[in-house]
């Protein structure tokens, strides 16, 4: 087989732009600085309603190009109405995103092709710890799984590099794996 | 004693105050009994316990079926010399028929009473009371195996004073009293502490003049009934407050601690890449929690001493600033790097049942009872876990409630005699 140039790959990530701003931390470490910020606003029940609507970043305030709105509730076995996907579940959303934008930009960056990439993502948890029944159960989850099945020009051990190097930089896998102040205040 | 199998009404496994206290009760209803000690009268107090400890009770609350404190220092604390010689002033009085240095091995059903195997002989019993103490064994979380070699591993029993503990920093676990007590004198010591805090129990020493335990027992709160609260499981895990008996009648909450450049961190969570401990970020709640709930404590005492007429005759009402804790305290930290040598897990006791070979545990290997009648094994009672029948039920004092009611629910199980009516 005959080498033959290939078409650079094409994934829709900017990787120019973001080792760009990669560089440009370097000399202006502060633009890093980013807050994120949610509202959330109790409808009934359990069912809540959150918008996503500004962050703060590179020195600034930015806006979303629209108000993105999520709504929770809890499901039926706990006696709730089931109008939406419960926290939890929206957890487990945030860490698939985040490890597939990963996946996305790490191969852009590796110039790996991807056709299709898709994850599926399992958590373990024993609801005695959230009813109090049971003080040794942790009320969070006992474990979470994540399952990827991707289809890109590159073998199999390229593609597990591509999945380890998105964990090692993926902010959600971060934040579940590690500990965070939270300061929960009222008024 | 003989080699052969003896016979008896009722076997009392241990001869603390728990102990002697059922045997008081079950004299005066005409028992026949006998405690089986594995030491001396008041063995746990003897040896298992840290130099400096005194009781976190004063000694007006010391105060046994039959005996009461009568020294002359009401509001100090007792030492282990002075529990010990307590206990054996009792034993004195109580003149139990007592086996000590008699070491039970198991106990199983046996027709419709148990068998009792000892070093010392078999006996078998129509009615067994365990009174072996409900702070046998340390509890220490199951990521400890994960500690790095170069840092010594330690529980509160085996702990005795800070000059035995290597130099270096000391990571206290868990600040309930124990932990609060000894991060306090291991940091006196010239060992920089770590204390991880996860829920904890923040009481003053002294409320408006007078001991908070003389408040807990004057409004009732020491009388609540395990039937009687909302959430029985979650009350029998409450830690024990903060609380340290010293002749100055100090109060040792975390403020105290950080006062003297003790560093809180959030519960441990476990150890990463070998030596990193990692910490939880719920260190600002659990303060705030036990922040509130003293609120609350002193606000119930105030009402009673509104309800009481009470208000002009003692000290005024008082806050305490709120705990303080750093803005954002350490999640991480390199126990090689900061100098830590050694961890102390004060993460809590439990009851040693392995030598009882009936079917009475829940799928955690805790007893199953109610108020101390254990379910499913009639005959077979226990005292002295916490809060097992009140909420005092750990503290000395509040074996003599417990006793009365388990020996009077003892006799009518034996059922041949009338259940006991004594005081």
């Amino acid at each position: 087989m005959s080498a033959t140039p290939e078409k650079p790959a094409e994934n829709g990530v900017n990787v120019d732009a973001l080792l760009g701003a990669r560089e440009a931390l370097g000399e202006t470490p502060e633009a890093g600085k980013f807050v994120w910020r949610a509202t959330n606003e109790w409808l009934h029940g359990t069912h809540s309603r959150s918008s996503v609507e500004g962050y703060f970043g590179l020195g600034g305030e930015h806006d979303h190009k629209s108000t993105f709105a999520f709504e929770s509730d809890h499901p039926l076995v706990f006696a709730a109405e089931d109008n939406a996907a419960t926290p939890v579940e929206i957890v487990l959303v945030g860490l698939a995103s985040c490890l597939t934008a990963g996946v996305a930009a790490v191969a852009q960056n590796r110039d790996i092709q991807l056709r299709s990439v898709k994850a599926t993502v399992e958590a373990d948890m024993d609801i005695a710890g959230i009813l109090g029944a049971d003080p040794d159960v942790r009320n969070g989850f006992s474990g979470v799984r994540v399952k990827y099945d991707i289809d890109a020009d590159a073998d199999a051990d390229d593609i597990e590099a591509l999945v380890a190097q998105s964990q090692k930089r993926s902010a959600v896998f971060d934040i579940l794996t590690n500990p965070t102040n939270v300061t929960v205040e009222v008024g | 004693m003989s080699d052969g199998v003896n016979r008896i009404t009722t076997l009392v496994v241990g001869a603390g105050h728990a102990g002697l206290a059922i045997s008081h009760y079950l004299a005066a209803c005409s028992i026949d009994h006998l405690v089986v000690e594995r030491g001396e009268v008041g063995h746990s107090w003897r040896t298992e316990r840290w130099d400096s400890l005194r009781l976190l009770t004063p000694n007006w609350q010391a105060r046994v079926p039959g005996l009461a404190y009568d020294g002359g220092d009401p509001d100090g604390f007792m030492d282990m010399a002075e529990v010990v010689e307590f206990l054996e002033r009792y034993a004195r009085l109580v003149d139990p028929p007592l086996e000590t240095r008699t070491t039970v091995e198991a106990v199983r059903g046996r027709g419709a009473g148990y068998e009792v195997v000892t070093d010392r002989g078999v006996w078998h019993a129509a009615t067994v009371v365990l009174a072996s103490g409900g702070f046998n064994v340390a509890r220490v979380p199951p990521f400890a195996a994960a500690l790095p070699e170069f840092v010594e591993s330690m529980t509160p029993l085996g702990y005795r004073r800070p000059s035995a503990l290597r130099d270096g920093g000391v990571l206290v676990v868990g600040a309930s009293a124990t932990g609060v007590q000894i991060a306090d004198e291991v940091h006196r010591s010239g060992r920089p502490v770590t204390l991880a805090v996860g829920e904890h129990v923040r009481m003053p020493r002294t409320y408006r003049g007078k001991d908070i335990l003389w408040w807990m027992d004057r409004t009732g709160l020491h009388d609540e009934r395990y039937d009687e609260v909302d959430d029985i499981v979650r009350a029998r895990r409450v830690p024990a407050p903060q609380l340290v008996g010293t002749p100055e009648r100090a109060t040792l909450d975390l403020n105290a601690l950080t006062g003297e450049g003790v560093r809180l961190v959030g519960r441990l969570v476990g150890f990463a890449d070998g030596g990193t401990a990692q910490f939880s970020g719920s260190l600002r709640n659990k303060c705030s929690l036990a922040d509130l709930k003293l609120g609350r404590l002193l606000g119930t005492i105030d009402e009673w001493i509104v309800e009481h007429g009470l208000e002009g005759e003692v000290e005024p009402s008082e806050r305490f600033a709120p705990t303080g804790v750093e803005e954002s305290p350490p999640l991480v930290l390199d126990l090689a790097r900061e100098g830590i040598r050694t961890v102390i897990w004060a993460t809590g006791y439990e009851p040693d049942h392995s030598w009882l070979h009936v079917p009475v545990f829940d799928h955690r290997g805790r007893i199953r009872h109610d108020g101390g009648v254990v379910s499913g094994a009639p005959g077979l009672y226990r005292i002295g876990l916490n809060f097992l029948r009140r909420r005092k039920s750990s503290f000395i004092h509040g074996s003599d409630d417990d006793a009365r009611d388990l020996v009077d629910h003892l006799a009518g199980h034996l059922g041949a005699r009338a259940p006991a009516k004594v005081a």
